[in-house]
């Protein structure tokens, strides 16, 4: 009895998590993949006819949306370690007691809802706004300067928008690193560059692994950003597949796009996982 | 170097042929029943005929209407700015007939509306609003050709047969509103601040001066934008060819790819028009009127010399709803001069009532001060009650004839609009 038990408990675990993940993602996934072969319009159906041409008109029509942005995810990404490696260093090792506090100040911005964060940047950056109004009148900006409706303003939401996915793995890696690792370095005669560059960098590598995969996912294909504080010609691959669903309902087109994207994204995230070389990098980065 | 000739033919096969094991063999039997069930998922066509005699329809409108009851409660769905937010309008309606009213602007634009809607409608659940308010145009058509739109009794419209305008009674999409009574109409037009604007715009070409770089704003509507480009090039857009919305979108691409204008807009244009973010943009006529009003801004409205579209929105009740009698008295409450007079003065869009101007004159003559001129000005606003020169100048949207023709145009204008 207590052999069956124990053989039957970790399927009993799963069972949950694996149940919502077959009804709300393999169920609609599939639907999706089947979308983008049909082809018709709204008003006369439409029905499965192995159409691959909505991957070759989707690709070939919104080639530069798709570059675009994954430029913009990258570009987002490299911001948000160069401004998250500093703070997740500060924190795990600088932070002493008040750790807990510093971590609720990098998340306050979360209890914010998406949408109203990347408005009120709408309101900060506004041409004559309460930062720019002020700068203009002393003459330190040319009156026409603007950083709202331009890609600046999009790649900079986004960095903003994802920063405590990046933070937050970082930190946990940074924060397991054994101190006695580095009074060893230092006992060895390694300068604080070395000790940095031989041992926390390499140690905090799958941190940074599962930061990027949290945030360079989620902001290439992000179209809040973009359609709220981009203008013409910032109009990323998310705002296309919105449009395409919700406004044109053009469901197979859409769910193409969806599908090149998400090619794109996961070839991506294996060429980097091979890259950093660490094979048990997504086995670190799940903790 | 090896010579593979000399190596195990077997192990040459196994390296590079696949070979199908029993497993794989189940594995490709399920995958192909999935997809079979896949390839039957495909959407239903759901086109209806339409009736094609009038005892036809009477015949629709008798089987849809009858037994059907006052419940007590009607869900309005509308356009922001479509109303004083304090809706005096609906607190009067349900005094005199008891009917409560949720009133949610909840539409922003007939394209996104639609695209929410249908998936309900085609699986015949409710939307939760037995009114809605939709521009004639591509969305529209569709709910008709789809059948999505309950036929209007009107026998239960004897405000809107006493009042509505001769032109509201014969208008091209609806002839004999078998399906619609006109909410409002109203003009797309420019908007402007005068405050970094010194010459009013007269011609669509000052949408493509230079001289306001940066500044200007277009809306992202494939109808709006390229009728815009149109009037600027002389062509009418209703009788407008393919040819011609090529030429429309080169022109337009000529005014994004110069830097003029700033960004596509939804109904957000306002704001950043009266924060200087654009100096002058693509408007309906009420918005400009009534932001002046609520928050006090002194931004301007023109129609240009070349004319301008005018389009309606529509009341329809969907289908799906829950309260059709509720929501059809409620659409022939807007229809008397009284209540007609107190919705335009505060939104400022074209009445179908032609005999609320004399009620907002009257209404003008009894107030003071501010509220007086505002009044006055409401009741000679050609934006409100145009004359029949003033009409002359205007044109609507082109009808398409068919989804392939629709999807071109719209291709042609969302290449500007999303790149």
């Amino acid at each position: 009895m207590r052999t069956l038990r124990a053989r039957l408990t970790p399927y009993a675990l799963i069972f949950p998590g694996g149940l919502w993940l077959a009804i709300f993602f393999v169920v609609p996934t599939l639907v999706m993949l089947s979308l983008s072969l049909q082809s018709g319009n709204v008003v006369d159906g439409f029905a499965f006819t192995f159409n691959w041409h909505s991957y070759v008109d989707g690709v070939t029509t919104y080639h530069d949306q798709i570059v675009r942005s994954l430029l913009y995810g990258l570009t987002a990404t490299v911001v948000q370690i160069v401004i998250g490696f500093p703070v997740a260093y500060w924190i795990a090792f600088k932070g002493g007691a008040r750790k807990s506090v510093y971590l609720f100040l990098v998340l306050l911005p979360f209890l914010v809802s998406f949408v109203l964060r990347t408005i009120s940047w709408q309101f900060l950056l506004s041409d004559n706004g309460i930062l720019f109004g002020p700068l203009k009148d002393i003459g330190l900006l040319p009156q026409d300067f603007r950083v709202l409706a331009t890609p600046y303003a999009v790649i900079g939401g986004l960095s903003y928008n994802f920063l405590p996915f990046m933070i937050l793995p970082m930190y946990v890696a940074l924060e397991r690193i054994d101190p006695r690792l580095l009074e060893a370095a230092q006992d060895l005669y390694a300068s604080r560059a070395q000790t940095f560059l031989r041992v926390v960098l390499p140690l905090s590598l799958p941190g940074v692994f599962a930061g990027v995969l949290m945030t360079f996912v989620p902001a290439t294909s992000d179209y809040v950003n973009s359609s709220v504080l981009g203008g013409t010609n910032t109009t990323m691959i998310g705002n296309v597949i919105q449009n395409q669903f919700l406004v044109n309902q053009d469901y197979p087109v859409a769910s193409a796009l969806s599908f090149t994207l998400m090619a794109l994204l996961l070839i991506g995230i294996f060429v980097y996982a091979r890259a950093l070389g660490t094979e048990d990098v997504l086995e670190v980065a799940a903790r | 170097m090896n010579d593979f000739r000399n190596q195990d033919p077997a192990l040459l096969r196994g390296m590079t042929q696949r070979r199908l094991g029993r497993r794989d063999a189940f594995r490709l039997a399920g995958m192909s029943a999935a997809g079979l069930a896949l390839a039957a998922c495909g959407v239903q066509g759901k086109r209806v005929a339409q009736p094609t005699s009038s005892a036809q329809a009477q015949s629709a409108v008798q089987q849809y209407w009858s037994g059907k009851v006052k419940n007590g409660h009607v869900d309005f769905a509308n356009w922001p700015l479509y109303m004083d937010p304090k809706q005096p309008e609906l607190k009067q309606f349900t005094q005199a007939t008891g009917i409560t009213v949720t009133y949610s602007e909840v539409i922003q634009e007939n394209a996104s509306w639609f695209a929410k809607i249908q998936p309900l409608l085609a699986a015949g659940q409710s939307i939760n609003y037995d009114l809605m308010v939709v521009t004639n145009g591509i969305q529209f058509s569709q709910l008709v050709e789809l059948g999505y739109l309950v036929p209007l009794d009107h026998g239960k419209l004897p405000n809107f047969a006493a009042n509505a305008g001769p032109r509201y009674k014969s208008e091209a999409f609806d002839p004999g509103n078998v399906y619609s009574v006109p909410w409002t109409s109203g003009m797309t037009g420019i908007a402007y601040n005068p405050k970094y604007i010194d010459t009013p715009p007269t011609s669509y070409a000052a949408m493509w001066d230079p001289k306001y770089k940066g500044k200007v704003g277009m809306m992202a509507d494939s109808q709006e934008i390229g009728n815009f480009a149109m009037f600027l090039l002389g062509i009418d857009p209703e009788k407008s060819t393919p040819a011609d919305w090529e030429k429309a979108a080169a022109k337009l691409k000529e005014q994004r790819d110069a830097g003029i204008v700033r960004k596509y807009y939804d109904q957000s244009y306002v704001d950043p028009l009266s924060k200087g973010d654009i100096w002058m943009c693509q408007a309906w006529s009420g918005d400009i009127f009534q932001k002046n009003v609520s928050d006090g801004t002194d931004l301007k409205f023109v129609i240009p010399d070349e004319g301008a579209t005018i389009w309606t929105d529509n009341m329809m009740i969907p289908k799906t709803a829950a309260n059709p009698v509720d929501a059809i008295t409620l659409m022939d409450f807007f229809y008397d001069p009284k209540v007609a007079a107190s919705l335009a003065e505060y939104i400022n869009y074209v009445t179908p009532v032609p005999a609320a101007q004399a009620l907002i004159k009257q209404d003008a003559d009894a107030a003071s001060g501010d509220d007086k001129k505002t009044l006055t000005e409401v009741a000679d606003s050609p934006l409100v009650f145009p004359s029949e020169a003033d009409y002359a100048k205007l044109r609507s949207y082109r009808n398409f004839k068919n989804t392939d023709e629709q999807k071109q145009y719209e291709n042609i204008f969302q290449a500007i609009t999303t790149a």
